[in-house]
């Protein structure tokens, strides 16, 4: 026996040496990976003098999700022959967005024409020093003015030319609405729900007070719709100081939402998202939502089979936008004024309306709103709602762009946790004092 | 002659005595290159202000790491991992041990059922995290279904930590025993069939042979899963970030481990100095266990070969 004790003792010995080493090399790769995004500030501005009129020029062109491009390209390629485009799609917004961060702090890498979602936009403009400002005579007055000036940066640079975007309506089950004795057509509901908070909410209360079904599906995405229309809910625009903790219009919208969902019971209690949010489609969840254009796409593909969806032209407290992107040209690019061109060329109006048609991304350009191309439009399994009439209206009713600094993403996120934790039986002071401490370690 | 055969001589005892190093040195090469050198640099961002695309700033000195210790969600972080870890190891190696075990014996079809404990390892982390999450869901997950049809109440897996913990805890299960297991295998199969024979004799039962010869002869091979599980348990972060849609480990961090506070801070917070700290402080956490449980299991387990 003493033999196999002894080499059991040096197997021993050497588990040991590899376990440190083991952990080195597990810790190590951590600490590579958290490296690998910082090393220096470099630009590859070096490059940026190659471009030239001769010979062809290969442009990329970075997206994510659906843009509706595919068909765009071999157009834009047909008529400016000299230039060649290899379009890169990620899968995800959030993929894209670890993509270009990393990119761009690595300071080579990415793409001629960057598009970026209006989720991270603010964190982008930050660095608006390492983009091209777009600002050109031919694209003044293009878009929706909100929509460009969310993408102007504080010298006045624009950094994005505007592509789609998310004006909200509010998406509802006219056959719930009919089972609990309501108005149900769309222009009814529209009225029913008024153009203030209180109004919808007070729908809300009429309509659980006859069906089981909660009325709206999450505190936390009505709390979205609402502190977006504040002009600068967490930041003070003029030196991005934090604010939120402070803000008495964060606290009543917390206050607000918090009495509709929680204490009159009118919320669902789902996250956005999750499994649970999505399985509710199937069964009856909840009878209404705050509805950008794109997320009828959503709603149809979850709620497969569901019949009663339909859309009223109306949001409480003004207009509203929950997404939609932009297309920037970091100064990384080698061939800037082609990049320019191609990112011109893709978010003109008629371009953005073949895009809409292909994959439903609404347009945020002006003169897109009043085609009739797009105003015709129509959802069959949405009871033939006149999406493209009412987004459009939607769109127009709009104003404010809100002021998103820094931390915006930082504070929002740690404000959704917050609801969170209230749905799930916090007391809401308690969750809204560990929010103001969150906010507080940010600094 | 004399001279040039010392001569030779001494190249020889230098060829024999150098050489194994010059064949071993590429891994080291690799491993300075991409383990050590990070491991440094590492240290070095933790010591000063950093930004995630604005860079180094002012050098700082500790007070990243004091920071971090200061924030009860670093502390938060450090017991759910702790929690979950134990949650996953124990029963892992425990059962992978059982089913090796039981693999060991005389079975029919014995290829098809070594493959069949190994495939939950060939899927992918995300996409086995994704199935589970969706299984636990609170409202209309499979699991609540199934524990109401035995008049369970629903457990709310999103919302408490305990079952939260568990809920994880089985997805790293499901993954790991298989390849354990087969670990376990090729080392009992290793155990000369001698002992056994003589235990039969001795008169002694499937348990007490099972407890008193495969346990102590598999020592070494414990011993190495223990602290491989150890290393991985305590790095734990793709079940826990696909846990929910927001990876941030819950409303109230009911699941966020030390990597996920670490991911939080460098790539939401952006704050690399921060996040470095973490790194470091869990990578000391990591060889301490290791070595606890290095010195734990040999003690045991020497115990009972003697």
């Amino acid at each position: 026996m003493s033999r196999t004790t002894r080499s059991g003792d040096r197997f021993g010995r050497r588990a040991s040496a590899r376990s440190v080493a083991l952990a080195t090399i597990a810790v190590g790769a951590l600490a590579l990976t958290a490296c690998s995004s910082s090393s220096g500030d470099t630009s590859g501005s070096t490059q940026a003098g190659a471009t030239s009129a001769s010979g062809p020029v290969t442009l990329t062109l970075a997206t994510f999700n659906q843009f509706g491009y595919e068909d765009l390209i071999p157009a834009f390629e047909k008529a400016h022959p000299n230039i060649k485009v290899t379009h890169k799609k990620a899968a995800t917004s959030n993929e894209a967005r670890d993509n270009f961060f990393t990119r761009l702090s690595a300071g080579s890498g990415m793409a001629d024409v960057e598009a970026v979602e209006v989720d991270w936009l603010p964190e982008m403009l930050q660095y608006s020093d390492k983009f091209n400002d777009l600002n050109s005579p031919d694209v003044a007055g293009r878009w929706l003015d909100w929509k460009a000036k969310a993408a102007t940066d504080a010298n006045g640079a624009l950094i994005g030319y505007g592509t789609d975007s998310g004006p909200e309506a509010i998406c509802y089950r006219s056959d719930l609405f009919k089972a609990a004795g309501l108005p149900s057509d769309r222009e009814s509901v529209a009225k029913l729900f008024g153009n203030t908070w209180d109004s919808y909410f007070a729908a809300g209360k009429q309509f659980s007070a006859k069906s089981k079904v909660p009325f709206f599906d999450s505190i936390g995405a009505t709390y979205q719709g609402m502190v977006n229309q504040l002009e600068a809910a967490y930041e003070n625009p003029k030196d991005d100081s934090i604010t939120a903790t402070e803000n008495p219009d964060v606290k009543k919208v917390y206050d607000a939402v918090i009495k509709a969902g929680i204490t009159d019971g009118l919320s669902a209690k789902l996250q956005q998202w999750g499994d649970d949010w999505t399985a509710s489609f199937q069964k009856d969840g909840f009878a209404t939502m705050l509805c950008p254009g794109w997320m009828v796409g959503v709603i149809e593909g979850n709620a497969k089979g569901v019949k009663g969806w339909d859309v009223a032209n109306t949001f409480p407290g003004g207009g509203g936008n929950w997404g939609g992107s932009y297309l920037t040209v970091p100064k990384q690019s080698a061939h800037p004024k082609e990049a320019q061109e191609l990112a011109a060329w893709l978010t003109a109006p008629e371009q953005q309306i073949a895009a809409f048609k292909k994959v439903g991304a609404f347009p945020s350009q002006k003169a897109a709103l009043d085609s009739p191309d797009l105003l015709s439009f129509k959802v069959a399994s949405f009871n033939n709602a006149p999406t493209g009439q009412i987004f459009a209206d939607r769109a127009k009713a709009v104003t404010l762009s809100p002021y998103k600094g820094t931390h915006y993403f930082a504070i929002n996120d740690a404000m959704q946790q917050a609801l969170t934790r209230v749905e799930q039986g916090s007391s809401p002071q308690e969750s809204w004092d560990k929010w103001v401490n969150d906010v507080k370690a940010l600094g | 002659m004399a001279p040039r055969a010392a001569w030779r001589r001494r190249l020889t005892r230098a060829d024999e005595k150098a050489s194994p190093y010059a064949y071993i040195s590429p891994f080291f090469i690799l491993f300075g290159v991409v383990g050590l050198f990070p491991l440094g640099y590492t240290a070095w961002v933790s010591l000063h202000k950093w930004s995630l695309i604005g860079g180094q700033g002012a050098f700082v000195g500790l007070k990243n790491y004091t920071d971090v210790l200061g924030q009860p969600y670093f502390w938060n972080a450090l017991k759910n991992t702790v929690s979950i870890f134990l949650l996953s190891s124990v029963p892992q190696i425990i059962i992978a041990l059982l089913i090796a075990a039981a693999l060991d014996s005389n079975l029919r079809a014995r290829t098809f059922w070594r493959m069949g404990v190994l495939l939950p390892y060939v899927l992918a982390p995300v996409a086995v995290a994704l199935i589970f999450s969706d299984l636990f869901g609170d409202k209309f997950g499979l699991v609540n279904h199934l524990l109401g049809l035995v008049g369970i109440d629903p457990v709310q897996w999103h919302k408490e930590v305990l079952p939260s913990h568990v809920a994880i805890a089985t997805m790293v299960n499901f993954r790991w025993i298989g390849y354990n297991a087969l670990i376990f295998l090729a080392a009992m199969q290793a155990v000369p069939r001698d002992y056994y024979e003589a235990a039969l004799i001795d008169g002694a039962g499937r348990v007490r042979t099972f407890i008193s010869i495969t346990i102590p002869q598999l020592r070494a091979t414990i011993i190495f899963v223990i602290v491989t599980s150890t290393i991985g348990g305590l790095q734990i972060f793709d079940e826990p970030r696909m846990y929910d849609q927001y990876g941030l480990g819950g409303a109230d961090r009911q699941w966020q481990t030390l990597t996920l506070y670490l991911y939080q801070l460098g790539w939401t917070q952006k704050n690399f100095g921060r996040a470095a700290a973490v790194a470091w402080m869990l990578f000391l956490i990591i060889v301490i266990f290791a070595i606890i449980n290095f010195l734990l299991t040999r003690r045991i387990a020497s115990k009972g070969s003697r």
